[in-house]
């Protein structure tokens, strides 16, 4: 009697406390505070300053600044590199996952593979630079490339480093998830190899795909130290130039400017967003 | 690295918003926190003013710490001027962000206002301290009058430190360059570089500048200067990559267009490393001294000024001749015996009369190659 009773009394706190717990959301809030605080908050205010003149009063007339041709050139030159950089990352990237996939689960290749990707996705800056103006720079040990500098391929061919192992990271557990069976199930139904890949493989990782190859996208727009250290003296890219507009010592420095280009550059990735939300609807499909 | 600069959207943002923060907290609170002696010396406009020198001294000393901003140590002699002061005075020395530039040092002041981490100290270039006067406390140092007056506003806002000449550096293995067009030849493919971004960097756009000087422009059009290194990037010698001391050790930049006191082969650690100016172009640039107006070390900052500009043989101006660069005393340290003769000496030789950019001019040539940089050389 008595020790049931304990067992009473000593229950019921804890079933009352798991009633009056807190609704789900709660747990969301450290998440959303620092997305508030270190996302929205900070887009909010280049938002504002980008339509104020360095005065602090608003100045909407310079958003045409947007439509000036020097202006367009640098998003030109970024929306170039970005997606050159990326569509050769991800289909090479993601041959390259293949191709680590097909072998064996366990094997040292693919535990190779991953801890190298793993660590060249993360490898870039000036460090990166250097490391190619070295090797193959103007005194290079391996040989002495000029075509480095070309913008966009010289750079392309830099940002590859880092973009190709980023999407066998990315892109490597979506080809594990290509069940061996579906492949002896067409086979056994008479299917040959491409139309295993137009109509079941294809379909099934194009979303992966697509995702991947945006992350990439995304990657090398805002990549900024390491054509900082390779093209100093000459601004292609947007990041480039929200720099000099921070920093210029001969007069040309204006943050209003550099909120400006931040925001186009806002405005770049909601249009790229928007058209993979389009693409990924249309390549996800079947799946609905 | 990479990551660190990845997200530029963030990083403006994050700009913008310490830039924001400040802005509205600018003037709660003043860094003045009233010393014991009689002088305020975040007000005082000289040390004798403030109850000479040795007052001056003790008030430092109490504060202990200075804050100075973008002193590169291999930079005319920074590192031995910041051990000198450090050893002299017992004051630390807070050095912070040794490699930005004059704007970087100017946002430092308006972003770090009231902190005890705000910088004490400036030394921009002269289109950064003519646009922010405002941020300055003026102060005369007690060698005033050995400033030539064209060098210093007349309150003391701000005074010219030390300065140079344009200079074409390069490694001997080029032989000897004799013209500006000597480098369109082939021997230079991939060699040519500036220090900087023209649109950004002070010595980049004078280095523009000289090669305009050079090629018959004046100092009121730079665009002959853009001419030449649109001829130089279609000649395949334009070497865009950041010229520091590491690229030149590395013999990735072996030709670099810079002020000449950052052309030695002590500032490069390179052995092998000559000068070329050209014929009749003397480029002049100076770099400029300020005090922060809400300096949290006031009286630090003050000392550290007269330690500048102290014509003593162990002082500021004879530090600076023996790292390369032409202090502002110059001409009257010559005539009145106290400057180091044989680091003097070393200084090299440039002909022609010497030409200062007017702030005009500047604006100009910064405006032109805002408009043309890129397309003349992309």
């Amino acid at each position: 009697m008595a020790v049931a009773a304990t067992t009473e009394t000593g229950a019921r706190p804890a079933r009352a406390g798991r009633r009056l717990s807190a609704p789900a959301w709660v747990g969301t809030v450290p998440f959303l505070g620092y997305v508030a605080i270190f996302l929205l908050w900070p887009t909010g205010i280049v938002v504002v300053d980008a339509l104020k003149n360095p005065n602090g009063a608003w100045a909407f007339s310079n958003i045409t600044e947007l439509g000036n041709p020097l202006v367009r050139g640098y998003f030109i030159g970024s929306f170039k590199l970005a997606l050159i950089s990326s569509l050769l990352g991800a289909v090479f990237g993601a041959i390259l996952a293949y191709a680590v996939a097909s072998g064996d689960p366990d094997g040292t290749v693919r535990r190779l593979y991953l801890a190298v990707s793993g660590v060249l996705a993360q490898f870039g800056g000036v460090t990166l630079a250097f490391a190619f103006l070295v090797v193959i720079g103007p005194v290079g040990l391996l040989f002495h490339a000029s075509w480095f500098y070309s913008f966009p391929w010289g750079i392309t061919v830099i940002y590859a480093y880092f973009q190709i192992p980023l999407m066998v990271l990315v892109f490597l557990p979506a080809i594990d998830g290509l069940k061996v069976q579906w492949r002896e199930a067409s086979e056994n139904l008479g299917a040959s190899a491409w139309q295993y890949w137009r109509h079941v493989g294809g379909p099934l990782l194009a979303p992966a795909f697509l995702g991947g190859t945006l992350l990439l996208f995304a990657n090398a727009l805002s990549a900024f130290a390491t054509i900082w250290a390779w093209e100093n003296q000459i601004a292609y890219i947007v990041p480039q130039q929200i720099s000099i507009a921070l920093s210029s010592e001969v007069g040309l420095s204006n943050v209003n400017v550099a909120d400006l280009l931040a925001l186009g550059m806002v405005i770049m990735v909601a249009i790229v967003m928007t058209g993979y939300a389009l693409l990924l609807r249309r390549a996800a499909r079947w799946l609905r | 690295m990479r990551s660190s600069y990845r997200f530029a959207l963030a990083g403006v943002a994050a700009a913008a918003l310490l830039a924001a923060g400040c802005s509205s907290s600018g003037s709660a609170s003043s860094s003045g926190n009233g010393t014991s002696s009689a002088a305020n010396w975040a007000t005082e406009t000289s040390a004798s003013a403030g109850g000479g020198l040795n007052a001056l001294i003790a008030a430092a000393k109490k504060e202990g710490t200075l804050n100075v901003i973008a002193l590169p140590p291999t930079w005319a002699n920074y590192g031995a001027i910041l051990s000198a002061f450090t050893t002299k005075y017992g004051i630390k020395i807070n050095s912070t962000l040794p490699d930005g530039t004059s704007q970087q040092e100017v946002n430092a002041v308006k972003t770090e206002n009231g902190t005890a981490k705000a910088p004490d100290v400036l030394d921009v270039g002269q289109a950064v301290a003519l646009a922010n006067t405002s941020l300055f406390a003026p102060y005369k140092v007690a060698t005033w009058s050995a400033i030539p007056a064209a060098q210093k506003e007349a309150s003391g806002l701000w005074y010219e430190d030390y300065g140079g000449y344009m200079a074409i550096g390069y490694s001997s293995k080029f032989g000897t360059i004799t013209s500006l067009n000597d480098l369109l030849g082939p021997k230079f493919k991939n060699a040519v570089a500036l220090n900087g971004n023209p649109t950004s960097a002070n010595a980049a756009l004078n280095g523009v500048m000289m090669a305009n000087l050079a090629s018959g422009g004046t100092a009121s059009d730079i665009s002959k200067g853009v001419d030449f290194f649109s001829k130089l990037k279609a000649a395949g010698n334009f070497s865009p990559v950041s010229a520091t001391g590491a690229t030149i050790k590395a013999g990735t930049t072996p030709v670099v267009f810079n002020w000449d006191y950052l052309n030695l082969s002590s500032y490069v650690g390179v052995s092998n490393w000559k000068v070329f100016v050209p014929q009749g172009v003397a480029l002049g640039g100076y770099y400029t001294q300020a005090i922060n107006k809400q300096a949290p070390h006031p009286a630090a900052a003050r000392l550290w000024e007269e330690f500048l500009y102290s014509q003593a043989a162990s002082g500021g101006q004879n530090l600076w001749i023996e790292g390369g660069a032409r202090p502002v005393e110059q001409l009257a340290m010559s005539n009145n015996g106290s400057i180091n003769q044989a680091a003097a000496g070393k200084l090299p030789s440039v002909s022609g009369s010497p030409v200062f950019l007017t702030q005009a001019q500047n604006t100009d040539a910064a405006k032109y190659l805002a408009a043309n940089w890129a397309k003349a050389v992309g």
